[in-house]
């Protein structure tokens, strides 16, 4: 089937078999790598993107359900002039990341956490991210990092 | 000011966190172009015979290039012959398959031994067509009785590996049998405790990619050692040098990327005989059901001393589940047996381990790897003890831990301790808790009887890393002729902040700043020769070797900056924080690193070093976890985790933080939610994440850590590894807090995982066995 999506911004027409998932679609089809996949349950979160710039997981949404839709991935975050999202300079800053498989998901996550909710407590910011696991850090400074994103953004 | 001990944000983010890293999935090489996509077909059956493999209708499917069986596997070099097997041979020295009897095949045989096993492969062309194709593939299996636990197997009703005529596959330690050691002890405890099997889980699965051409295979692996990667590669039949192995990002090892595992094998095999380059990256239910996992030891403690607290006797008897093939032999538990007695100057210690084959996913190292066995248990010990002499566990650890004045020790089981604070660490642990307060409360809720009761839980940890030092590690320093330098390193970063800690090293002594180091790993044409990244050695071995080359690279430096001030070589000096080469007492000449490399042969100063250590180093410290426990539903809430952590002297906080947060979240992980499950007969119940309880950022608190830094005489740089310690000394803290938080009410302990099911059913048996006792009495 045919199927119509803006990624990034971009706008990518492909037609590719009704199963696929909108995972496969990114990374296959418009060739965008950083989106991983980490278990295909819908439990790790590790392929967390923006869809109409709510957080999904793109393992379980099919590229037909984003037909016609807006899709944002850890590629289309950082401004034109390549400066870092607040979310993504805050992951740097506060060292939330080591082997960084899940930190496309997570920082996809965050952004789409602090949206709902600018400025979430730390309790907040720990079940917001009871979806995205993290097998490195503890989460202890994705945690700090979302916080310290939070108070920097402009609600 | 030098840069080591100053915190320095990492250089490898910026790409991870703009563009992502480029895992094998995700590699573009020209030569993967066209790569075949590999589906294992796997058993769906835990024990059985194979008595036949159809697959022409997987054949037929769209998209398949070749569906591959081990009949097809006639170009490979045989297997060496069986040989005799003695079960009573000491453990095989490093992380080794047993082969002989209990060799472990590519593609399955005549046999499979575990759910998971790899049967068969099918290539295709895309993703969506292997796993169509995989499900065609016709498996005909007779099935056997499964071996599913320890105890099945000892009761040797079936046999794995009916050549060996048992499933107990190794045997080691110390003879266990001398009852007198606890003789004159006032207070004796004895009990069962089980150190549950658990997946290693990095977020990234295991995933290799192929390609066969003018007689070079390059592969292109996720593991934590492209050099021992390639060694294993040569079982398809090539010699070293014919193959190249890469280690592109790797999300996450934990140890089961230690080397490569058979699926990569027979990956690189099949690009090799189809000659078409191929993929295969693992979904989380194969990497659930055959990635090595962790611990599954079943352990007997008995420990002995005074009234009063000393500690006279331990003994600990080993029995490891080490799943259905032996990779790792007796290596694991004969670290158990090691690290036995801990961090106390016990008497008298005797240990001993015994190791089954059961069909159950292999077991081999997973963060800690035999060591946080050790420490559960005699932290679990320790507290049995002190409960039944009535003494504060605090106290009874001070009482018996290795004095400073002690040090070099070497303990009952030999293990060569070279420094350790031990009661320092727990001081610091217990002050930065507030531990008379938090007792305070303690006491003011139990007798209130509150529903929600507080638990305090200590664990005092001493573990071993760097266990293969006189392996040591390689680096390779060129400095060129435009002032930067490159390193190669044969240690292997997945996650642990390498570039960053080794530039760091390079500037510290040659004033080149990070931003011209650049750090280079993994890779075989580059990096021939190298040991990796296990066993918490890196910074000690790898960043000692490249300390040492950086020393090497300036000896030469100062020749050919001597040549050209035309001055003495004694003369000659290098600012390390301006990077400039001066002439003492000539201020105003000086030569730039550029300058001076560009007057050696070929524009580049070079060093090629390997360093290797006399003796493993003795990271240690202490734990302190503080959970909340509602004993009306058995739920456990973890609250607080104070941690010392003591590995010498901190090249960057901010990596070391990393490491001990994520090492205290996977031993917590360990304690509370997770569990790898098997039914009786043998087949999986957690192999999806939907299923397997990993812990989350919801489960966590924030952790606090307090800095110790005991240097180790062992290395230049005076450090221990820290990537391990975490995890060894967490399990055993979260443990001994649920536990505490209860043990007023009768329960003695707990296995983990501390599921409010388990801890409410304890809690539940400890109020029968009260109330029938009650009753007796009346």
């Amino acid at each position: 089937m045919k199927v119509e999506l803006t990624v990034n911004g971009k706008d990518i027409t492909a037609d590719v078999e009704d199963r696929t998932l909108l995972v496969h679609f990114l990374r296959d089809v418009a060739d965008l790598t950083a989106t991983n996949i980490g278990c295909e349950t819908t439990s790790c979160g590790a392929c967390t993107v923006l869809l109409d710039g709510e957080s999904v997981k793109s393992c379980t949404v099919l590229a037909a359900q984003a037909d016609g839709r807006s899709v944002t991935t850890l590629e289309g975050l950082a401004s034109d002039a390549g400066e870092m999202h607040p979310v993504q300079k805050a992951f740097h800053e506060e060292h939330g990341l080591q082997c960084g498989y899940c930190t496309p998901g997570m920082v996809m996550a965050i952004v789409s956490l602090l949206r709902e909710n600018p400025s979430p407590t730390e309790e907040q910011v720990r079940a917001g991210l009871e979806g995205n696991i993290c097998r490195c850090t503890g989460y202890h400074n994705i945690v700090k990092a979302a916080l310290s994103a939070a108070s920097g953004v402009n609600p | 000011m030098s840069i080591l001990g100053t915190r320095v944000i990492r250089t490898e983010d910026p790409r991870l966190l703009t563009a992502g890293g480029i895992y094998v999935d995700d590699l573009r090489e020209p030569e993967l172009d066209g790569a075949a996509r590999a589906t294992f077909v796997r058993s769906t059956v835990a024990h059985a015979l194979i008595t036949g493999i159809d697959t022409s209708a997987a054949l037929e499917q769209p998209g398949v290039i070749a569906v591959l069986t081990a009949a097809d596997m006639t170009d490979l070099p045989p297997p060496p012959p069986a040989g005799e097997f003695d079960p009573d041979a000491p453990a095989v020295e490093g992380p080794l398959p047993l082969g002989g009897v209990w060799s472990e095949p590519l593609l399955a045989v005549d046999r499979v031994r575990f759910v998971g096993e790899p049967v068969a492969i099918v290539l295709t062309d895309s993703t969506y067509q292997g796993e169509d194709a995989a499900e065609l593939v016709s498996v005909d299996y007779e099935q056997l009785p499964a071996v599913p636990s320890i105890e099945a197997a000892l009761a040797a009703g079936s046999l794995l590996f009916p050549d060996a005529g048992t499933n107990v596959c190794q045997k080691g330690g110390q003879d266990t049998s001398d009852e007198s050691i606890f003789d004159g002890c006032e207070v004796v405890v004895e009990g069962d405790i089980v150190n549950q099997r658990v997946a290693c889980l990095p977020m990234e699965g295991r995933s290799t990619a192929a390609a066969f051409s003018g007689g070079k295979l390059t592969v292109w692996a996720s593991t934590q050692n492209a050099q021992l990667s390639r060694l294993i590669l040569t079982a398809i039949g090539l010699p070293p040098d014919a193959i190249r192995v890469v280690a592109p990002d790797v999300g996450g090892g934990f140890g089961a990327k230690i080397g490569v595992d058979r699926e990569s094998i027979i990956v690189a095999w099949a690009a090799k005989h189809t000659g078409r380059p191929v993929r295969w990256v693992e979904t989380r239910n194969e990497n659930l059901l055959a990635m090595t996992q962790g611990r599954a030891q079943e352990l007997h403690i008995k420990i002995g001393g005074s009234r009063d607290g000393h500690i006279k006797a331990y003994r600990l008897n080993v029995l490891q589940d080490t799943g259905a093939y032996a990779r790792m032999s007796g290596f694991l538990p004969s670290l158990t047996v090691l690290m036995a007695p801990g961090v106390y100057d016990i008497p008298a210690v005797q240990a001993d381990y015994k190791v089954v084959v059961t069909d159950g996913t292999p077991i081999a190292a997973y963060r800690g790897a035999g060591r946080p066995e050790a420490a559960a248990t005699i932290e679990r010990a320790v507290d049995w003890f002190a409960a039944e002499a009535g003494l504060d566990p605090a106290r009874v650890r001070k009482l018996n831990f290795i004095k400073p004045g002690q040090f070099p020790f070497v303990t009952k089981t030999g293990a060569p301790y070279d420094s350790g604070e031990y009661e320092a660490a727990l001081d610091k642990v217990l002050a930065k808790a507030g531990y008379e307060e938090l007792r305070a409360e303690q006491r003011r809720r139990r007798e209130a009887g509150a529903a929600r009761q507080l638990g305090i839980g200590l664990a005092s940890y001493v573990e071993v890393t760097a266990g293969d030092a006189g392996a040591g590690e390689t680096c390779k320093i060129d400095v060129h002729s435009d002032g930067t330098a490159t390193v190669y390193t044969g240690s292997s970063a997945h996650g642990q902040g390498h570039h960053t800690a080794f530039a760091m090293l390079v500037q510290a002594e040659l004033g080149i700043p990070m931003d011209k180091v650049e750090v280079i790993h993994g890779d075989t044409d580059l990096i021939p020769d190298g040991v990796g990244t296990y066993a918490s050695r890196s910074l000690q071995l790898g960043g000692s070797a490249v300390q040492k080359a950086a020393l090497e690279v300036k000896d030469e430096a100062a020749r050919q900056a001597a040549a050209l001030f035309e001055a003495a070589e004694a003369d000659v000096v290098l600012d390390a924080d301006t990077g400039l080469w001066q002439v003492r007492g000539d201020p105003d000449k000086s030569l730039t690193w550029a300058q001076v490399a560009s007057e050696a042969e070929g524009g580049t100063l070079m060093a090629n070093v390997r360093f290797t250590q006399a003796m493993p180093t003795f990271p240690f410290g202490s734990q302190l976890s503080l959970v909340e426990v509602d004993t009306e539903t058995g739920k456990v809430t973890l609250l607080r985790h104070v941690t010392c952590d003591d590995a010498g002297p901190v090249l960057n906080p901010v990596l070391m933080e990393g490491q001990r947060h994520g090492g205290i979240a996977q031993g917590a992980a360990q304690a509370l939610c997770e569990e790898v499950l098997y039914d009786a007969d043998g087949n999986p119940l957690t192999s999806t994440l939907a299923d397997y309880g990993a812990i989350t950022a919801a489960e966590l608190p924030s952790f606090e850590l307090v800095t110790s830094e005991t240097p180790t005489h062992l290395n230049p740089l005076g450090v221990k590894g820290i990537g391990e310690a975490g995890t060894i000394g967490a399990t055993p803290a979260v443990q001994n807090a649920v536990i505490d938080a209860v043990s007023h009410l009768g329960v003695r302990h707990i296995d983990m995982p501390l599921t409010p099911e388990r801890v409410w059913t304890a809690i539940q048996s400890a109020g029968l066995r009260r109330h029938v006792r009650e009753a007796s009495a009346k």
